[in-house]
């Protein structure tokens, strides 16, 4: 059963041809330089993919890497150059909400508007509107125009509307980061929703977060071509590295320019077990090993370690300067090694970057992430923190 | 606990519907002859919505404003008054034409409906740019829509044409008023047949916009409009000519309309006695017949050509 397919890509190409002359003014003048304008490029190549039936897909990549085209294709809004596509079931595409909101029009005409466009029909519309009011939370604006809306009012409505439609298969394009938190919350509630009732979700964004939140499987693209497909946390760490490696290079490219006068070159952990993968337990004691590169002797540096949870929020943070320890400023690399005894750290997925900073909190580089490791926990509760835990029981 | 379960019998009632459906291929065009089938389904499946897009257009334009859709018939009456001062008084032309108004307003009804179809046809995909791109759609229904918004006026329009008549003159019960309907339903084909056809060709070549203004000039000086056919057949006699100056699907609708219902000027014998094409009838079926193939020529063009809308906007 869960092997049921919903979209199946083969082989699939895009090439764009940017052409810049539209009027026949332009191409008569332009007749003899035309070849120079036609500009091939190829926004997609070869791809292969096969969705199955209720999972949720997420699309990452950097700018440019194809994945917005990736999704029209799947959509139907673009053709592919060569390639099949084959799809099956209710399809509702939301890659801008609120598509086709006239700013004339109330909030109650522009559902039905909006609501026709995703394919719902009157009726049902008709059926869902109290439901999509509330979930907009706008009901006394409702018969009001669009165009005195505030942007938060015009997405929620446009939100409400899209949740509403009763898809198979749902597209969504970085639509997500809409709205005020309890919105989002709200939102991404919904999603949850629909992924327990069997939807088929395929999601593009940029917030490595909601992806690990929402997705069971990652595709990352890159240039046109898909370099990653599986595990969403491999598939993050791709992307991440890509990032990475990207700020390495374009590091790398200054310092022959002249900056920076140093890099951080990895970040290591070492624990009581030695895996592959960074496990930790709760109660060994975990090692990082902070090397650095000092390439020109300027200023005094400053190390910066910190733990992050996989969503990216802050746990920890130390710097060189809180323990007034003092780097090696000479020309070579250089390791630090930090030892935590016993860290109180509570079971999940951490990310470790590393930074350098001159002694004024200059950022001079760093790496994000520099390292990935898992706390596992034989201890009860749940957290960012673990706690010893000792209860007794009072009756009175 | 109770809620798991019912998600968990949704999740694999749903996944189990979702793989006995067919797969549809989203990725080609499909063939000249053969998609036409399924183009008509699709559009016929999305008929809903494009009424609602008719009445966002319609609703748009005359929100906010205290006249509203009275603004509508403004233009069409100014224009008549127009041309029953300047080319029927001052120019002389109502001398020869008895109730020079109504026969006018007859052919200035049909033409407005023709002028709207092609001039909103032609801008309505690049004006809906913002769903083309990001919503899948039949995206006929974007002309289709245009043809609908030109209809409302043209309702409007043809009801003071038909109170107008009833006030000021009378109608002739003959079968020429069957003329009336088969020139509306040309009207409405060819319309959309260039409709459609320029709507997509003007993504890739915007001049084509402009284009259309300047052909719809020409056109309503080429059409038996503010001047009787009568006129025409005097100066250029049957034959080739004349055949040509029929040719026009729009022309021999504006016709059939005023043979329908001017009539005063079918009536008149004498000096004003109008001269018509003989087998108008059967020219206005052979013209909507063909404005039909036209239709369906017009709608596999679009078909190919909208693979590309979404990057070409």
């Amino acid at each position: 059963m869960a092997s049921t397919s919903i979209v199946t890509v083969d082989n699939v190409s895009k090439k764009f041809v940017l052409n810049k002359h539209k009027s026949i003014k332009e191409r008569l003048v332009n007749a003899r330089s035309q070849q120079k304008h036609l500009n091939e490029f190829w926004a997609l190549r070869d791809i292969d993919l096969d969705i199955k039936a209720g999972s949720t897909v997420g699309l990452v990549g950097h700018n440019g890497s194809g994945k917005s085209t990736l999704l029209k294709i799947v959509g139907g809004i673009i053709e592919p150059s060569s390639g099949i596509v084959l799809r099956r079931g209710r399809m509702a595409a939301l890659l801008e909400l609120g598509a086709g909101f006239h700013p004339d029009l109330t909030g109650r005409e522009n559902v039905f508007l909006n609501a026709a466009i995703l394919g719902l029909t009157q009726k049902e519309t008709e059926r869902h509107l109290d439901a999509i009011v509330d979930f907009s939370g706008i009901e006394s604006f409702i018969d009001t125009q669009v165009k005195f809306f505030s942007s938060g009012m015009y997405v929620r409505l446009a939100f409400a509307v899209a949740v509403h439609v009763d898809p198979d298969l749902l597209l969504v394009d970085e639509v997500l980061a809409v709205g005020d938190e309890p919105f989002q919350n709200k939102c991404i509630a919904k999603i949850t929703e629909f992924q327990k009732e069997g939807r088929t979700i395929v999601v593009v964004s940029h917030a490595p977060a909601q992806i690990e939140a929402l997705c069971d499987r990652v595709v990352v693209l890159s240039k046109g071509e898909m370099i990653f497909d599986g595990n969403t946390m491999e598939g993050i760490d791709v992307l991440q590295r890509g990032y990475a490696e990207q700020q390495v290079s374009e590091a790398e490219l200054q310092r022959t320019v002249g900056l920076p006068s140093a890099m951080v070159r990895n970040v290591l952990i070492a624990s009581g077990e030695a895996e592959e993968e960074k496990t930790v337990a709760v109660g060994d004691d975990m090692t990082v090993s902070y090397t650095y590169e000092v390439l020109r002797d300027e200023r005094p540096l400053v190390a910066v370690l910190s733990i992050e949870t996989a969503r990216g929020a802050k746990v920890y943070e130390l710097t060189t300067k809180m323990i007034g320890q003092e780097l090696p400023r000479s020309i070579g690399h250089h390791t630090v090694e930090f030892t935590f005894n016993k860290p109180a750290l509570g079971a999940g997925d951490y990310v470790v970057r590393g930074g350098l900073e001159t002694i004024d909190s200059e950022l001079v580089h760093q790496l994000k992430p520099a390292s990935r490791f898992v706390v596992r926990s034989s201890l009860p509760g749940t957290g960012t923190l673990s706690m010893d835990l000792k209860t007794r029981i009072f009756s009175h | 606990m109770n809620t798991q379960t019912d998600y968990n019998q949704s999740r694999s009632e749903r996944i189990a519907r979702v793989s006995e459906l067919p797969f549809i291929d989203a990725s080609k065009s499909r063939g000249f002859v053969t998609g036409t089938a399924h183009s008509l389904i699709e559009i016929w499946s999305r008929r809903e919505l494009i009424s609602r897009l008719v009445r966002r257009e319609i609703k748009a334009r005359y929100k906010d404003s205290k006249l509203g859709v009275v603004w509508s018939l403004f233009r069409p009456l100014l224009q008549l008054v127009i041309y029953f001062f300047a080319i029927g008084q001052i120019l002389g032309a109502a001398r020869a034409v008895p109730d020079f108004a109504i026969f006018v307003f007859v052919g200035l009804t049909m033409w407005t409906l023709y002028a709207e179809i092609i001039s909103g046809g032609a801008r309505s995909i690049i004006d809906n740019a913002g769903l083309v791109k990001k919503v899948y759609l039949p995206r006929e229904i974007f002309p289709l829509a245009s043809i609908g918004s030109a209809l409302f006026n043209f309702v409007i329009q043809l009801g003071v044409l038909l109170l107008a008549i009833a006030i000021l003159s009378h109608y002739r019960l003959s079968p020429d008023l069957l003329l009336a309907p088969l020139a509306l339903l040309t009207i409405l084909t060819f319309g959309a047949a260039i409709g459609i056809l320029v709507s997509a060709i003007n993504v890739y070549l915007r001049d084509v916009q402009h284009f259309i203004e300047i052909y719809l000039i020409a056109f309503f000086w080429a059409s038996p409009i503010v001047y009787p056919f009568t006129f025409v057949h005097k100066q250029v006699g049957s034959g080739l000519l004349e055949e040509l100056y029929l040719a026009s699907p729009i022309t021999l609708s504006i016709i059939g309309a005023q043979k329908a219902l001017w009539s005063v000027g079918t009536e008149a014998v004498g000096k004003t006695a109008q001269y018509w094409p003989d087998g108008l009838g059967l020219r206005l079926i052979v013209a909507f017949a063909v404005s039909l193939v036209l239709l369906w020529i017009s709608q596999r063009i679009f078909a190919k050509l909208q693979g590309n809308f979404a990057q070409e906007l």
